[in-house]
């Protein structure tokens, strides 16, 4: 499993935010996105995921291959813990037994029967990152996900990940934080577009997140 | 695609799903008019299958804000988005769950409050035939006008007024079809009609809706 993108371009609410973006990644592979706040990093998430269409260039990887996983975990708050992860499990039709394993790699095992509301924000992040092993799709797209992790989730989140590229799979992880990972650095903060080109709202970068 | 299915009927019935809230604002409903028109008999019997059709519609309408935009806001949506369920799919299945939670209990209890509207047999049994048929339809045009209005905050209004012309036809032919029945008089062209919109409906809108959520997702 590989994903090859190509002169890339994507935009956001009509206007260009990153352009010529050309980059590999290969099983086993993770690589850490990086640029500061504004410059895309989601918006690029989620056009790789299929969520929007690219305004140019070419993604490799069919949509079927990648799992998102961005700032809300998509749980619901009145389904138990294995609940949620069991409603995942059925959609991706992955099979019951996975859920116990996600449950365990995320030290979830305990809370498997209390309600989503009753969760601290650290244990509905861990429960929204569970939800990726259910997925058993290989390419894990990222957006900040050790946010309101403390740092033994960090470390379980990270372990994690390279359980699952030492599986054969690959990772691009959005974040800031050092996960003590052997990643490559995609930075794209020389690939932003002209905010001015292709038809797009003249005025500051940041204008687009308004 | 029962998966999906199965845990919005679960959602709804666990606390603050809205279950029921339907049914007992058409309960309020009916209630309420004879006290509002007064208790001539005869007269209640005749605007009966208006009165329960428009308060059909209006129950089907209070719950559709909720369709797509719980699942919107918690995030569900953009990962059933890449998820390998088909967006058209997910239409069906929302429009089925929102008919299960909030059609179908209006179908059963119809009958029952046709009688408080002094109502008589074969108008209940019409009243109850012609919901049968056009709640579905309900429940599908609802869903396109959600599908519309996902990203919007506050939307419900907006939602209100775009689906509500798109209600009129399903009105006029079941309230019509429903009073023709009461009557004694052929009805079958109405109920007919009626059909066509919830068969045609079906058919079309989880394309139409599907595509509408695709854009809210951009």
């Amino acid at each position: 499993m590989r994903m090859v993108v190509e002169n890339l371009g994507v935009e956001r609410g009509g206007v260009p935010v990153l352009e010529g973006l050309s980059f590999a990644l290969a099983a086993g592979q993770v690589l850490v996105l990086r640029g500061p706040n504004g410059s895309g990093k989601t918006t690029l998430l989620r056009t790789l995921a299929g969520l929007q269409p690219p305004l140019a260039g070419t993604v490799s990887a069919p949509p079927e291959a990648i799992t998102y996983a961005a700032h809300a975990d998509g749980l619901k708050s009145t389904l138990t813990a294995r609940e949620n992860l069991e409603f995942w499990a059925r959609i991706h039709g992955t099979g019951l037994a996975v859920v116990d394993a996600a449950l365990e790699r995320f030290n979830l095992v305990a809370l498997a029967g209390r309600p989503a509301a009753n969760l601290s924000a650290g244990q509905k992040r861990r429960l929204g990152l569970a939800r990726l092993l259910v997925t058993g799709r290989p390419i894990w797209l990222l957006d900040e996900p050790t946010v309101s992790l403390d740092a033994a989730s960090v470390a379980l989140f990270a372990e994690a990940v390279r359980e699952h590229v030492a599986d054969g799979g690959a990772a691009l992880i959005a974040t800031h934080i050092e996960l003590g990972l052997e990643a490559g650095i995609l930075d794209v903060t020389a690939m932003r577009a002209d905010p001015h080109g292709a038809g797009g709202l003249t005025g500051a970068f940041d204008e687009a997140f308004g | 695609m029962i998966a999906l299915l199965i845990r919005d009927l679960r959602l709804s019935i666990r606390a603050g799903g809205g279950f029921g809230l339907g049914l007992a604002f058409f309960l309020i409903v009916t209630v309420l008019v004879p006290f509002g028109v007064g208790p001539e008999g005869a007269l209640l019997a005749r605007i009966a299958p208006g009165i329960l059709w428009v308060g059909a519609l209006l129950a089907c309408l209070l719950s559709l804000d909720r369709v797509f935009q719980l699942d919107f806001e918690d995030g569900t949506l953009d990962l059933l988005a890449t998820s390998p369920i088909p967006m058209e799919g997910l239409v069906m299945m929302k429009a089925l769950a929102h008919w299960l939670t909030t059609g179908l209990p209006l179908v059963l209890a119809a009958p029952v409050f046709g009688m408080l509207m002094q109502l008589e047999g074969p108008g209940l049994w019409w009243l109850f035939v012609t919901l049968a048929l056009g709640t579905p339809a309900l429940s599908m045009i609802g869903t396109f006008g959600a599908a519309l209005t996902v990203g919007l905050k506050r939307g419900g209004l907006l939602l209100s007024l775009l689906v509500l012309p798109l209600y009129v036809p399903t009105l006029i032919f079941g309230a019509e079809a429903a009073r023709r029945g009461a009557a004694g008089v052929e009805a079958a062209t109405p109920l007919l009609l009626m059909a066509g919109i919830t068969a045609g409906s079906v058919a079309l809108i989880p394309f139409a809706a599907a595509a509408a959520i695709r854009i809210n997702l951009r």
